[in-house]
């Protein structure tokens, strides 16, 4: 009896899809090795509306002739959820997207993707991280039904998982996250900041929003509070973080602690290959709010790995801490003892 | 026509015998007008409630109710599929997708959107209404502006949240099993310690969330008794009540007996915070206001 293994099948080369908050950390992105950067309007209109952020529409018009210039890729994330009554600044924002050329949009809103399908039908559509479609009935659903092209996967699945889904949903393709920011949550699914501030991350699209944080000094130190509540207390000899929610400090059972998640990002180059194996398509960073050296390193670093793992060389030694939320690090729900 | 009431499912997990009980109480005795049965938050759960749903269902039947069955929110294994499609081929029984695959797998017949489906606007609510959807239970944090727009727009029954703690998130995380450093994979069913979910306070023990296994809701409960009449008029159809571990036979009752206008509203709402000892209240979203607020009166 013979023994012969099937031949693995060939690794496909992911794409690497780079944040840009601005046209400054576009060309960072780009030139750092993106093949494809993902931008938004400077509105409402995609989940990281925040102050001095974003394109306006000559910016983004310049900002993909630049990519094109260079072989690389622009999606534009229109990915909050229209208002009731409002539509319009959405419907004009894919329509936008579809004149300047951009290479596909990221919508999360059934209606909206439904908008764009119908009247936009030359448009690629990529299902967002925002929409969570977590099972192959549910991506199955939005492909069949309105055509999308590629679905950005939630993070609350195991690589495992991920695998499994691309083997049933083949050839559709899959993106996932492999750094920075990560929510906890299963995403767009989420209304605790707007329990806290009343601004919707899936409406306005900020989650946590710097117009309803405060930072007041005590005697102890620092107390941080998002929209009133106190989401964390620092010590004068420790730095103050951030107060995104889900990354704060709560008592339950009479214990302190991060009940949800430490102030951590996610960061997978060391599981890298397991993620190109497991069939995705892309990958992913997180931090349009983040500044252009952040960007070029980590674009850079995620780059070389891609670059190594395809050559099946081994993981470069790539020391990523002094970027990360906290100094710390987690490959979050890609492993399963993280749930 | 006046509006109807809903007793949600139940979101915590209580004992299979209590559970039942609740449903035999609520179909003997509640003025409310459909029920929902179902576990929508772990699949690790549902196990144990499986062999009370058929007595359950058919006593809520008998008594006149309508019955639906309550999808998972969020669906990550064959396994939870599996339990959806047998749950959306029952065609005696209308179903609540909670997931989008649930919608999916049920589109050409009739079925509920539930409230932990992303509705936020016209296109959408038309899309799952083409689809089969005969009732949509908006997500919490919609605005009256909204809520009454779409109203306006609708074909299908527009429900909204009115009562008890709001679910928030949920995540495939449990975080019932973290705060005693456990995981869920081996999480002692610990989240049936906290029947009506977890407290979670600030770091100057201000009362905020509230955790029920893998499932974030809001420490304080929807209180929507001072906005039915006025919701009433802007075209909501139903008003659902989320089961807690308090005297829902009741409580319903107080909801019935403001929409017939039988009972002035601070009277319902003296009995309420009565039979809801220690409990902040809350109607904020629907004054497009932060979720945690209670609003009197718009100015």
């Amino acid at each position: 009896m013979t023994t012969a293994q099937p031949a693995p099948a060939p690794l496909t080369r992911p794409e690497l899809v780079c944040p840009a908050g601005t046209p400054a950390a576009l060309k960072s992105a780009i030139d750092a090795g993106a093949d494809c950067v993902y931008i938004g309007f400077r509105d409402e209109t995609n989940a990281r509306n925040f102050p001095g952020l974003n394109f306006s529409r000559r910016e983004m018009a310049e900002g993909i002739d630049y990519a094109h210039g260079r072989g690389a890729k622009v999606l534009v994330a229109v990915n909050t959820f229209p208002r009731a009554g409002r539509p319009e600044v959405w419907h004009q924002a894919v329509a936008d997207c579809d004149s300047l050329k951009a290479d596909g949009v990221i919508l999360a809103d059934i209606g909206l993707i439904d908008h764009a399908a119908r009247h936009h039908p030359n448009l690629r559509l990529h299902l967002s991280v925002q929409a969570a479609a977590s099972n192959p009935d549910a991506i199955r659903f939005y492909v069949e039904r309105y055509g999308i092209k590629r679905v950005v996967l939630p993070r609350v699945l195991t690589v495992q998982e991920i695998a499994e889904v691309n083997s049933r949903i083949a050839p559709i393709e899959t993106e996932v996250f492999v750094f920075g920011g990560l929510c906890v949550m299963a995403e767009g699914r989420c209304a605790l900041s707007s329990y806290a501030t009343g601004q919707s991350p899936n409406i306005n699209g900020a989650c946590s929003p710097a117009c309803d944080v405060r930072y007041t000094e005590t005697s102890e130190g620092i107390t941080s509070e998002l929209g009133g509540f106190t989401i964390n207390k620092f010590a004068h000899t420790e730095p103050a973080g951030y107060p995104t929610l889900c990354k704060g400090r709560f008592i339950a059972n009479d214990k302190a602690s991060y009940l949800f998640e430490e102030p951590t990002s996610l960061n997978t180059l060391a599981i890298l290959p397991d993620l190109i194996r497991a069939g995705v398509t892309a990958f992913k960073i997180e931090g349009r709010q983040r500044g252009r050296a952040y960007v070029s390193a980590v674009v850079q670093a995620f780059r070389d790995g891609v670059d190594a793992v395809m050559a099946g060389k081994s993981l470069p030694d790539i020391d990523l801490d002094r970027i990360t939320e906290g100094g710390k690090q987690t490959t979050g729900a890609y492993e399963k003892a993280w749930r | 026509m006046t509006a109807k009431l809903t007793m949600g499912p139940v979101l915590f997990n209580w004992k299979p015998e209590t559970l039942r009980d609740f449903y035999f109480r609520i179909a003997d005795e509640a003025p409310v007008d459909t029920v929902h049965v179902g576990e929508v938050v772990c699949s690790k759960r549902t196990p144990f409630f499986e062999p009370y749903i058929a007595p359950v269902v058919e006593r809520l039947q008998a008594a006149g109710k309508e019955v639906v069955l309550s999808s998972l929110a969020l669906i990550m294994s064959e396994r939870e599929m599996a339990a959806a499609r047998s749950l959306a081929s029952d065609a005696e029984v209308l179903v609540e997708a909670n997931d989008i695959s649930v919608a999916a797998i049920t589109a050409g017949r009739p079925f509920v959107a539930g409230a932990l489906l992303n509705i936020y606007n016209e296109g959408t609510l038309a899309a799952l209404e083409s689809m089969g959807a005969i009732r949509v239970c908006l997500p919490a944090e919609l605005s009256g502006d909204a809520i009454a727009a779409l109203a306006s727009a609708a074909k299908s029954e527009i429900e909204i949240q009115a009562f008890g703690r709001l679910p928030l998130a949920i995540s495939a995380r449990c975080y019932a099993a973290r705060a005693r450093q456990l995981t869920k994979d081996a999480c002692q069913y610990v989240c049936a310690d906290d029947p009506d979910g977890m407290e979670v306070e600030t770091l100057d023990e201000i009362p905020f969330l509230a955790v029920n296994g893998t499932q974030t809701m809001s420490s304080h409960y929807m209180d929507l008794l001072p906005d039915l009449v006025s919701l009433r008029a802007r075209g909501v159809s139903r008003f659902r009540l989320w089961p807690q571990n308090v005297d829902m036979v009741a409580v319903s009752g107080l909801f019935r007996a403001v929409l017939d206008g039988r009972m002035a509203v601070a009277e319902a709402e003296d009995q309420l915070a009565g039979l809801c000892p220690g409990v902040q209240f809350a109607n904020g979203y629907v004054h497009g206001r932060a979720g945690h607020l209670f609003v009197e009166d718009d100015e």
